[in-house]
């Protein structure tokens, strides 16, 4: 199994991400000037604050030259995970559904959270349990997800609600307390906590490893 | 051309700056002031303003969450103050 990790200017967890996939694989930085993804197995866009979030958090990376070639690999089924910016910038690509909006307190928040596995088409969730919850870290100002009320429905229909914050864990304030959504097909998912800062004890948790390990399955 | 383009969250979707300048002026005395909405400008020259429309549906909107207004004296909206 081989993870590409992007690398924009302006992200700052793609090393963490590195060293979880790691654990589960091989994993390689991509730049975000790369036009060739050099056969990996899955892609992980990660957290920061790619090109300064100007004009609006994740426009700017949406448009860099690895990108395209993100998306056409996840149109061919290529498994793709946004954490956090990574998130954001899946969403302004229009690989997700929905925006990411200011959280309701407009403050930068920093804390644990609890996630409930929710049964889902996602790919990036198979080697946890329906019902089970991850508690992992979530760091950001800019992380309430929001999408049309008929979206919403859909998603909830059609399978691609993959994470949401247990009850009293919602603290930015997303519709239906989504915490992570997957495309039509499960390949594609994105969530604004991080499980890659969670994949060992002496940080407290290792929740986030399952998440890893999905993708692992999926490639194996 | 000059152009300027405002952004604004679309109707209907909870703005959280806006709601927070709407608590933030009675506090300091501006009493009577509803309907707050912080949004962004956007100021550019461009040769052919006939494509600043798609500028902001690809870029400088997210249209699934921001309604945008092109100002430009070709558009006989205001320009400049």
């Amino acid at each position: 199994m081989n993870f590409g990790i992007v690398r924009f200017p302006g992200s700052c967890d793609e090393t963490d991400a590195l060293l979880a996939a790691r654990l589960v694989g091989d994993a390689r930085i991509l730049w975000h000037t790369d036009r060739d993804l050099g056969g990996i197995d899955a892609v992980i866009i990660p957290g920061g604050f790619s090109y300064g979030d100007y004009l609006r958090v994740g426009a700017i990376a949406r448009f860099s030259p690895v990108m395209e070639e993100i998306e056409t690999f996840a149109g061919h089924g290529g498994l793709v995970l946004g954490i956090c910016n990574g998130f954001q910038v899946l969403c302004e690509a229009g690989l997700l559904p929905g925006a990411l909006l200011p959280n309701t307190s407009l403050r930068f928040t920093c804390r644990q959270v609890e996630l409930e596995v929710a049964e889902s088409r996602s790919l990036w969730t198979r080697a946890c349990d329906a019902g089970e919850v991850l508690s992992v870290p979530a760091k950001h100002t800019t992380g309430r997800f929001w999408a049309s009320e008929p979206v919403l429905d859909e998603l909830e229909e059609g399978g691609q609600v993959a994470l949401r914050y247990a009850p009293g864990h919602n603290f930015n304030g997303s519709a239906r307390d989504i915490a992570a959504v997957c495309n039509h097909a499960g390949n594609v998912m994105g969530l604004m906590p991080h499980p890659e800062h969670a994949v060992d004890l002496l940080t407290g948790s290792d929740d986030g490893l399952p998440i890893f390990q999905s993708a692992a399955r999926v490639g194996a | 051309m000059r152009v300027r383009v405002l952004i604004r969250p679309k109707a209907g979707i909870l703005d959280a700056q806006g709601q927070t300048v709407e608590r933030a002026l009675p506090a300091l005395g501006f009493d009577g002031v509803r309907n707050v909405h912080v949004g962004r400008l956007v100021e550019l020259d461009v040769e052919d303003p006939a494509r600043v429309p798609q500028m902001c549906e690809r870029l400088l909107a997210n249209p699934l969450i921001e309604d945008y207004e092109i100002q430009s004296p070709h558009a006989g909206a205001p320009a400049s103050p």
